[in-house]
């Protein structure tokens, strides 16, 4: 057996009442990729910080490399050589790479000499581990896979032999991902020793050595990757049996519902982000479009949904039809019947500080059932939260509770429940599991074809490969703003990685 | 002509101590602003420091004493609003507001208290007061055309702390670009929890920002009471601070600039005072109101967003909380 980088034994964390680590025993091995999973709130985020000192347990120990260190503030772990690379960068976003990597390791009250020492450590760190970043550059240009990789060379800067990465891919493209692992196998055949964390079973499974699973702040089992299997850990993660796979039957698709003709948006910048697409949505199917983020996606559904002018093309909602030049009123395309769960709950789904009921009525907060003239009814809001909050199983069940309270994947239930039981006859979602848990991506993805089966047309952007493959009975790809290839659900992933990538229709099929 | 070019230099020389306040106050804000914690009562603090300067000054006779006591007394006038706004995490517009009554009403009572002259300090002479200084060879220079009297008349002849104002302006950017200090304050206003993360301590650094500005407020107003005029008179700053707050805006928080947009505001002013009751070509006679208007007005029109977009430190006006 390898000697073990880091021991955890027997911690303890309580925020208040809520015990957010119980009696955590944990060891990885030195020279080994070492998953932790969990689903959001199963404590994993509070052991990393207190590994890095940014919270202290409140009983334990850990040991590093042997020996028993106490971790009291993040130079202790950065001394003990421990990096952590954060879910949201802890970066200056004005900086360059430089300044960023020497920040806090500066070793001399004037830059001068330091800023030397790093460029030469970083054109080290670029030779020895492929990590290649313009150390003038300023990060805030980078896209965010450099980012990341300037948050990796700040902790090997400062000699870490344990890397711990918080959800690392949650930003990151699917070729961006990619390129990370291959970073981090390096790192290990280097004998570095790598924690990762992150709710993705299919990265544990891609690139892990080991793996503990946690739920409800207790590490419920640590197995070899090799001898498990992503519906096992799912399993472990939610503490019941959870279907990875999607469970429907053939589409009957019925009357065109929405249909687009020749459609191109520019954005903000005046690019050219949706260029001359044209497809249409039946009844009773869902439609799914694939792509890299970033290629056109988010605009042609802001296009739709009323929120951004198009520049040119004809779209057809439920027979009628409406001006995408001169932009449609949200608010009457949802009166027609169109609904619209859009990609980010954040910033467009959700006001955070409002309270569940609230945002359950958001955009409806003119049906007639829901109050008289200018006054709202709230015994009649809370009825229809309260109605959503059981059918869509969201916890906690009170919809008093103020929005920012609830984990991602209920946030996102709520923003399902205010679009979908209002019955609408076309559906648009965006990003419908982004950030979501195992167990609610299973619940998400059922309501989803209940309301295809119901009849509904249903056009759903995802960049998540597999829930484009497993809920849509065609799959668009879109490259650069086109629509460069239609396929069928069975289509090997392969195939679909290449059209997204923008290999042509013909040469992905070969 | 050549009475036009006096005219000039004499409106020059106004301009370098008018703007002399304007750089101190500036640069203070410069430092707390860039460390994350906005500071509206620039003001209030150069009040309370022209104040305590000229109280100091008097009674001891010693315009440097009064200095050391100007610089006290804003510093410890700060550090209300740091732990207002760091350690207790409160609004600093609300903190910085309540301290600017706070001065204009403690300068005034205690003033009325200790002297009984309506808020007035006794009147300073001699030693109590900064003089002037003339710099080398410029009366040797002073016959040189253009550049001599520019010498003798404008640039030497000034305070000693206009001096020091002018080269505080370079001393910051050096500061602020070349030092270990300097990055992590840049940090600190931008993103407290990645100097947090790098084992840095946030409020540490934020305490010695607000040091600083409590120090350089001090100067300002200690200029204003022991330098410029010879003793504190009731609002001698006269809105100096929210001026100062606007030339660190449109100079987008950098130190150079700064100095311009100061100096800008500088002979906004010197004219005002030049240009009362003369008669220019064209235009007639000056409305003194008019001209008196005219910094407050390009204020105004500065702040509209005239000069594009600000970008102010990211962190700015957010209370630091640890968190995941």
């Amino acid at each position: 057996m390898a000697d073990p980088a880091i021991e955890l034994i027997n911690i303890d964390k309580s925020f208040g009442a809520v015990r957010a680590n119980k009696s955590i025993n944990l060891r990885v091995d030195k020279g080994t990729i070492h998953g932790i999973v969990g689903e959001n709130g199963a404590g994993k985020s509070t052991l990393m910080s207190i590994i890095y000192g940014f919270y202290q347990a409140d009983a334990g120990e850990i040991r590093v490399g042997g020996r028993k260190v106490s971790i009291s503030d993040p130079n202790v772990a950065i001394s003990s050589g421990i990096g952590m690379v954060h879910q949201h960068f802890m970066l200056v976003d004005n900086f360059t790479v430089i300044e960023n990597v020497m920040l806090g390791a500066e070793q001399s009250p004037l830059l001068a000499a330091g800023i030397q020492r790093v460029r030469d450590e970083l054109k080290r760190l670029e030779r020895e581990h492929n990590l290649e970043v313009d150390p003038d550059a300023v990060v805030e240009e980078l896209p965010v896979g450099l980012q990341q990789r300037v948050e990796i060379l700040k902790a090997l800067y400062r000699g870490a032999d344990i890397l711990i990465l918080d959800e690392p891919t949650g930003v990151l493209t699917p070729a961006e991902a990619d390129h990370l692992f291959e970073v981090l196998k390096q790192l290990r055949a280097e004998g570095k020793t790598i924690i990762l964390i992150t709710h993705k079973l299919r990265e544990i499974m891609a690139i892990t050595d080991a793996v503990s699973v946690m739920r409800r702040g207790e590490i419920v089992a640590t197995v070899k990757t090799a001898e498990t299997n992503a519906g096992a850990l799912a399993e472990l993660m939610v503490g019941r049996r959870v279907l990875l796979h999607v469970d429907k039957g053939p589409a009957e698709p019925g009357a065109v519902k929405l249909k687009v003709e020749h459609l191109s948006v520019r954005d903000a910048r005046r690019v050219k982000m949706v260029d001359d697409v044209s497809f249409e949505v039946r009844a009773g199917e869902i439609v799914g479009i694939a792509g890299v983020a970033g290629n056109g996606q988010s605009e042609l559904l802001e296009a739709l949904s009323g929120i951004r002018r198009a520049e040119a093309g004809s779209v057809r909602l439920l027979d009628r039809e409406i001006d995408p030049i001169k932009g449609a009123d949200p608010g009457a395309l949802r009166a027609m019947g169109l609904a619209h769960v859009p990609e980010d709950r954040h910033h467009m789904g959700l006001v955070l500080p409002f309270s569940e009921s609230e945002n359950a009525i958001l955009g409806y907060h003119r049906d007639a059932d829901l109050g008289r003239g200018v006054f709202l009814d709230p015994a009649a809001v809370r009825r229809r939260a309260a109605r959503e909050i059981e059918d869509f199983d969201i916890r906690p069940p009170d919809c008093r509770l103020k929005t920012s309270n609830f984990s991602g994947g209920n946030q996102q239930k709520i923003v399902l429940a205010r679009e979908m039981e209002r019955d609408p006859e076309v559906l648009l979602i965006g990003q419908p599991t982004r950030g979501v848990d195992v167990g609610a991506i299973e619940f998400i993805h059922r309501r989803i074809v209940a309301m295809r089966d119901a009849g509904k047309a249903i056009l759903l952007v995802s960049v998540e490969l597999d829930e484009i493959r497993s809920l849509s009975d065609r799959i668009l790809v879109m490259f650069a703003g086109r629509i460069v290839g239609e396929r069928g659900p069975e289509t090997s992933e392969n195939e679909l990685g290449l059209l997204m990538a923008g290999v042509t229709s013909q040469e992905a099929a070969e | 002509m050549d009475f036009d070019f006096a005219a000039l230099t004499s409106i020059l020389a106004l301009t370098l101590r008018l703007s002399t306040p304007l750089i101190f106050a500036a640069l203070a804000g410069l430092y707390s602003e860039r460390s994350g914690i906005f500071d509206i009562s620039l003001e209030g603090k150069m009040l309370i420091g022209a104040f305590f300067s000229a109280v100091a000054a008097s009674a001891s006779g010693s315009a440097w004493i009064g200095l050391l006591a100007g610089i006290v007394s804003t510093i410890l006038f700060g550090l209300v609003h740091g732990l207002a706004s760091i350690t207790y995490r409160g609004n600093q517009i609300v903190s910085g507001t309540a301290l600017n009554f706070v001065a204009a009403g403690l300068t005034v009572i205690l003033g009325q208290a200790w002297y009984g002259q309506g808020g007035r300090t006794p009147f300073l002479s001699g030693a109590a007061r900064f003089g002037t200084i003339d710099l080398p060879f410029a009366q040797e220079v002073a016959g040189v055309p253009v550049i001599g009297p520019l010498y003798a008349n404008v640039l030497s002849g000034q305070s000693l702390l206009v001096y020091v104002a002018f080269l505080m302006v370079p001393l910051t950017w050096w500061i602020l670009f070349r030092t270990r200090f300097g990055l992590r304050l840049r940090a600190v206003g931008e993103n407290p929890a990645a100097v947090d993360t790098a084992g840095v301590s946030v409020p540490w650094l934020r305490y010695r920002a607000v040091i600083i500005c409590g120090v350089l407020t001090g100067f300002a107003g200690t200029y204003m009471s022991v330098a410029q005029s010879a003793g504190f008179n009731r609002d001698m700053t006269a809105g100096r601070g929210y001026i100062a707050l606007a030339a660190l805006i449109f100079a987008n928080w950098k130190p150079v600039p700064v100095m311009f947009a100061c100096l800008l505001f500088g002979i906004l002013d010197a004219l005002a005072i030049r240009l009362q009751g003369a008669s220019l070509p064209i235009v007639g006679t000056v409305s003194v109101q008019f001209i008196q208007a005219l910094p407050y007005i390009l204020t105004v029109i500065l702040l509209a967003g005239f000069v594009g977009r600000p970008s102010p430190p990211k962190a700015g006006g957010v209370p630091y909380v640890k968190e995941r």
